[in-house]
């Protein structure tokens, strides 16, 4: 069984059609990218994976472990293991980030019916986590993504990613923003969660962050569809040709 | 002050003025003090109840709201102290030194007022009514004088309080808590008045606690006169955590001396009807103060903050932060005036009010206002109210957290905004605690 399966999603914002009928299969330790132009619905199917409601899921399924999430709210599909690194991270003014991270892992613990981590432990694994992406403990006692740099946001949700130990990452744009070591330290915060039950989906507009993450498999989304599957060569081919041809292939 | 004249009482004014008639021989103090209560109430007589033609109390019509006056509260019995006891055992445990009330009147064996540090005196209000003390005739009403109608009414009435004092430069170790229990079985009111003397270069902190047993309808007008001293240091932090059924009026007169530092906090989540009001006049310059506030309020509860800061002087900062968060019927009202006098140049002000509406039938109304009669001046408002941010609540639903609980971590940031202008720790935790416990009550 795969770890994800997406079969004929269609989903419309605001009565637009925005996926049309989307379909994607992940599995276990595979890291999967999803390139396509601005507007063919990259971001919605991310949002819709972590289930946001401003979206109409018109027909079609998510399964998680074969199981099917779109009835489920976002905490509890956080608490099965699907993750969202976002593109645009929030700053939550008031809400310290170790509150932060110790309230969502503790919810997520409490849901699957583990127990609460013990203080010292927390603070253990929150050190080891942000001493690799280079996060000073100053910035975890500022409130969430308060008076944080683009590139120190995308570690954020890196660092968010490590802790909570998604078994699904969905990567929303992580490289947008980041400069060439902002993204090398995103890279490799990644690829030290690579595991052979864990998948990730890296959306991206770009070939760039392919490099220092590489994919197994490569999508082209055009108009709410994936229209070429391919391995990382698709990512260089489409670097050197643009996404006009599948942009036409659609018209 | 409006000077319409009212043909047909209210039932409660006409409760009232029997009421004055039948009690002011045996409330405390005989002579200038029995000539101040005349007075006072001839005042109140002239005006009635303020409705909502009356421009200050527009939002909060008392006339409409106060139906009934009720019978001023016995001297509290055994029965009285033994559930007043009960209520104490839930305040937050704060280090300090306990001044209780039980239905207005002091009682000493609930109070901690052995070994007093050096350079303070805590007297009961009552008794120095009764002796008609000088010093205390020489302050009372005089510290920030108003006509407000719910001082006037106070004055008429004024049973206990706190007359307390800190010498010049002392600097007290602990808080001091004025805890105002109504622990009665009937209804009663209840007219409280204290005077807090803070000399020059001393430091303090005061803490107010105003708790109800039950959800009796108690009627609380309780007054405070703070006079602060050049260079002294001044917190006061007001808890309104009355009865749900409860009418509790209050105000603040306090007056600043040259460079103190002030900090006033307001916090309200008891009451059915509360209004706070606080009216601070800056008497000298290099002062900086915070007057700070929150209200959480939920059912039918409204609550009114009518404050005024007056900078009558030169080069003071002042910085008002006030935050409601509203659920269900909840309706606050903030009315916020900053007077900057013709000679206070340098005056730097700044007002800011948020409310957090969790309901659609949830109300705030907010009218600020400036008046600024000086030239070189740094003077501002800001008002805004809305409802949670549904993309923050996405962001840390996203990461597991339920949606409970995702809101309960918005609010208390919301509010921690404004709490953590108090400057002592244990203090502000125990706000925060309260906002907890707020929020794990709504469910």
């Amino acid at each position: 069984m795969h770890l994800l399966e997406v079969k004929n999603l269609r989903v419309e914002v605001d009565g637009k059609k925005i996926l049309n009928g989307l379909e994607l299969s992940v599995s276990r330790g595979s890291v999967h990218a999803l390139m396509g132009p601005n507007g063919s619905g990259k971001s919605t199917l991310a949002h819709v994976l972590a289930g946001k409601d401003d979206y109409v899921v018109t027909q079609g399924e998510v399964l998680l472990d074969g199981e099917d999430i779109l009835a489920l709210p976002p905490e509890e599909r956080a608490a099965k293991g699907l993750f969202l690194a976002f593109q645009y991270p929030f700053e939550i003014p008031g809400v310290a980030t170790m509150t932060f991270l110790r309230t969502a892992l503790n919810a997520q613990r409490k849901k699957r019916g583990e127990d609460e981590l013990s203080t010292p432990e927390f603070l253990k694994r929150v050190r080891a986590v942000a001493g690799k992406l280079g996060i000073e403990q100053e910035m975890l006692r500022r409130g969430v993504n308060v008076g944080f740099s683009g590139g120190e946001k995308k570690r954020n949700e890196i660092l968010q990613m490590a802790l909570l130990q998604p078994r699904l990452c969905v990567l929303d744009e992580t490289d947008s923003g980041l400069d060439i070591d902002a993204l090398k330290v995103v890279a490799d915060g990644v690829n030290g969660l690579r595991s052979p039950e864990r998948a990730f989906v890296v959306i991206t507009h770009y070939q760039r962050l392919l490099n220092y993450i590489v994919p197994d498999v490569v999508h082209v989304l055009s108009r709410g569809r994936i229209v070429k599957t391919g391995d990382k060569q698709l990512a260089l081919d489409l670097e050197a040709t643009g996404y006009a041809q599948y942009q036409e292939e659609m018209a | 002050m409006n000077a319409e004249v009212h043909p047909i009482k209210t039932a409660a004014e006409t409760a009232l003025a029997q009421s004055f008639a039948a009690v002011k021989r045996a409330l405390p103090g005989a002579g200038a003090v029995g000539a101040l209560r005349e007075d006072a109430f001839r005042r109140f007589e002239a005006e009635g109840l303020p409705h909502r033609r009356v421009e200050e109390w527009k939002y909060t019509d008392l006339r409409a709201l106060m139906r009934e006056a009720k019978p001023l509260a016995d001297v509290p019995d055994a029965a009285a102290k033994a559930r007043a006891k009960d209520v104490l055992a839930t305040l937050p445990a704060i280090e300090a030194r306990r001044v209780v009330f039980v239905d207005g009147a002091l009682v000493l064996e609930l109070s901690d007022l052995a070994g007093l540090e050096a350079g303070l005196t805590i007297r009961s209000m009552a008794q120095a009514l009764a002796a008609g003390d000088g010093d205390l005739l020489a302050h009372l009403g005089r510290i920030v004088p108003t006509d407000d109608v719910a001082v006037v009414l106070n004055t008429a009435f004024m049973g206990d309080g706190a007359v307390i004092r800190v010498a010049r430069g002392a600097a007290l170790a602990q808080p001091i808590h004025l805890v105002f229990v109504n622990a009665g079985g009937e209804p009663a009111a209840v007219f409280a008045r204290s005077l807090v003397v803070i000399e020059k270069g001393a430091r303090a902190m005061l803490v107010e606690s105003h708790v109800g047993a039950t959800a009796s309808e108690d009627q609380v007008n309780t007054v405070l006169e703070l006079k602060v001293g050049d260079e002294a240091h001044v917190d006061h932090i007001k808890i309104t955590g009355d009865g749900a059924g409860a009418l509790h009026v209050s105000t603040l007169m306090a007056a600043i001396g040259a460079h103190a530092r002030f900090n006033e906090f307001l916090f309200t989540t008891g009451g059915a009807v509360v209004r706070n009001q606080a009216f601070v006049r800056f008497d000298g310059e290099g002062t900086i103060a915070g007057i700070r506030g929150a209200s959480l309020l939920k059912g039918r509860q409204h609550a009114d903050t009518t404050l005024v800061a007056d900078h009558a002087v030169a080069d003071c900062t002042s910085r008002e932060v006030f935050k409601s968060v509203l659920d269900e019927e909840g309706r606050s009202v903030f009315q916020g005036k900053i007077i900057v006098q013709r000679n206070a140049q340098k005056t730097d002000a700044k007002m800011a009010t948020h409310a957090l509406l969790l309901s659609e039938t949830a109300e705030a109304d907010n009218k600020p206002e400036l008046e600024i009669f000086a030239d070189d001046v740094q003077c501002g408002h800001g008002a805004t109210s809305g409802a949670l941010d549904e993309d923050l609540l996405f962001y840390l639903k996203a990461r597991g957290i339920p949606a409970k609980e995702a809101q309960a971590l918005l609010i208390q940031a919301f509010v921690g905004e404004a709490v953590e202008g108090i400057e002592h720790a244990g203090l502000r935790d125990a706000l925060m605690d309260h906002v907890v416990a707020w929020l794990e009550a709504r469910g």
